[in-house]
Formats: C-alpha cells, sequence, structure tokens
C-alpha cells in the first residue's frame, strides 16, 4: 500500500434513498424531522427531506475503511457542512467520494483529505481523516 | 433570540449509561451501508486483533447526541431548533468503542460566537467508560441562523 502524499484512494459512489434517511434516522437516534418529513422541510424552507450531516460523514468515512482495513481507525475526522442534500419521494440521489493521502504523520499514521460530492458540488469541505493503519496487534 | 451566552463554560451529565451492543453498532453499520466485515462479524474483528466489534467512526456522534440533551434542551440556552443547521463535526478518538463498553458523556459549552447574522454554537461532548477512561471527544459546531445579537451602535 503506497502511502505517498497525493495517493488516491479507490473512489465510491452512493445512492441515497428516502429509506436509507429512515433507516439512519433510527440506527443513529437523530429523529429530526427535515430528514423524514416533507412538511418540516419545507418549513424550514428546504426543496426535499435532506441528507442527515452524519450520515454524509459516515458514507465518506467509508473511503477510508474500505481501503485501510479491518486493523485501522480514524482518529481525528473533522468535517465542515457546506450544502445540504436533498433526497426525492422517488429514487435517489447520487453523491460521490473520493480521497487523497495528504502525508504521513508518523510510521503509519497517514492524513487523507476528503471529498463528497453532489455533481460538482461540495458537499463537505475541510473533510480530513488522520488514520492510524495498525491500531491493534493480533 | 439570540443564544445565552452566559453559558459557555457550562458542563452538564449525560444521564444514563450507555451499553454498547454488538447488535447496535451493526445496526449502525447496516445504516451507512457499511459492509467491510470488521464491523459486523466477531471472528473477523478478533483476528484483527480487536476484543470485539469495533463502531464504525462516526458512532461516537451518536452517543454524542444521547448524552448532549443537557444543553441541547437546556430553555435557559435558547435553542430555536427550526433555525439551527449542522456546522462542523468533529471526533478525535483515544480508542475504538467496542461491543460490550458501558459509556457515560459529559457535554460541555465551548464557545458561542457571532458569524455574520448567525451564532456558532460549538459543544464538546467527553465520552467515557464508567472506570473514568477517557474514549473520545466529539465537538458539534451548530449554526443558529440569524440569531446574531444587535450590534449596539
Amino acid at each position: 500500500m503506497s502511502l505517498a502524499t497525493g495517493t488516491p484512494l479507490p473512489a465510491l459512489s452512493f445512492e441515497v434513498t428516502r429509506a436509507q434517511l429512515v433507516r439512519y434516522a433510527g440506527a443513529s437516534l437523530d429523529f429530526n424531522p427535515i430528514h423524514w418529513s416533507d412538511a418540516a422541510a419545507a418549513a424550514a424552507g428546504l426543496p426535499d427531506v435532506i441528507v442527515h450531516g452524519m450520515l454524509s460523514m459516515g458514507l465518506v468515512a467509508r473511503v477510508v475503511t474500505a481501503w485501510a482495513g479491518p486493523a485501522a481507525r480514524i482518529v481525528d475526522f473533522r468535517v465542515r457542512f457546506a450544502t445540504p442534500v436533498p433526497v426525492p419521494a422517488v429514487g435517489f440521489v447520487r453523491l460521490h467520494a473520493a480521497g487523497t493521502i495528504l502525508r504521513q504523520l508518523e510510521d503509519g499514521v497517514v492524513e487523507i483529505e476528503l471529498v463528497l460530492r453532489l455533481g460538482e458540488t461540495d458537499v463537505l469541505k475541510n473533510a480530513l481523516a488522520v488514520v492510524r493503519l495498525a491500531d491493534v496487534h493480533s | 433570540m439570540s443564544l445565552n451566552r452566559a453559558l459557555v463554560g457550562s458542563s452538564y451529565d449525560g444521564g444514563s449509561e450507555f451499553d454498547v451492543s454488538r447488535q447496535k453498532l451493526r445496526e449502525f453499520a447496516a445504516s451507512l451501508g457499511e459492509q467491510s466485515p470488521v464491523f459486523h462479524e466477531l471472528d473477523v474483528a478478533r483476528a484483527a486483533g480487536h476484543p470485539d466489534l469495533p463502531a464504525a467512526p462516526t458512532f461516537a456522534a451518536v452517543l454524542s447526541l444521547v448524552f448532549g440533551s443537557g444543553p441541547r434542551r437546556d430553555p435557559e440556552l435558547g435553542i430555536d431548533y427550526s433555525r439551527i443547521v449542522h456546522g462542523e463535526q468533529r471526533i478525535v478518538s483515544r480508542r475504538a468503542i467496542y461491543a460490550g463498553d458501558v459509556l457515560v458523556g459529559r457535554t460541555s459549552i465551548e464557545e458561542i460566537r457571532t458569524a455574520g447574522r448567525n451564532e456558532l454554537l460549538r459543544l464538546r461532548c467527553i465520552i467515557l467508560t464508567v472506570d473514568g477512561e477517557e474514549v473520545c471527544r466529539v465537538d458539534s459546531t451548530l449554526v443558529s441562523r440569524g440569531t446574531a445579537p444587535e450590534q449596539s451602535a
């Protein structure tokens, strides 16, 4: 596995549906109605219900978990939520996620810059994950 | 109405312990579509060196919501949820969260500041085991739209 600066991580794409928002609401205990109620979304001035910010952060983390393997851990993970992601009642919204190694901080610890895009728009900004590749030793 | 800045520095107990179960961690991972076997299969987790199933990376933020109802629902702070959007999130972890952990949390109001017409409220939840071992720290920045105090002339 190359840890050189600029090395890309394998990209992922996601088809987010209303059903996934409901499932995430239940699993995450975040029942804010702007993520499942058209009326609540409209009252907040949104065109549709929107993806939980924390779901978008969880999705982009999959770029790291898929690449780094089962012994790794994200030790510092931060994002700024830049753009809400509306989810249509029928069908899905497609998001594209990718990551690039920014630098190696110490042996086996790298900082990764992540992106999550809706078309050409960044859903997240300043999305950075510091990953310890072998957090546990068998 | 603006947020009550006199509460910066206040700290709130997180209430009941949270028993982290394998089933909850699998449910959470599945809700993200996270299919890496380490988050679902105990033998895979153990073969990788983990003592039990680890939580997917953002599970700590779920706990910060569970433990953070003190400030989030404090009428003295004055959050109007129709104006709140999630601005930033940071999770700094000392170790993974594992099934079998019994965790508690304490949330403090770190900062309230004006950004244009909005206010930014930063909450910090420290998550610990019942024995007092710090597991992680979750910083959540909430944007309160349009509630910045009027500037006096």
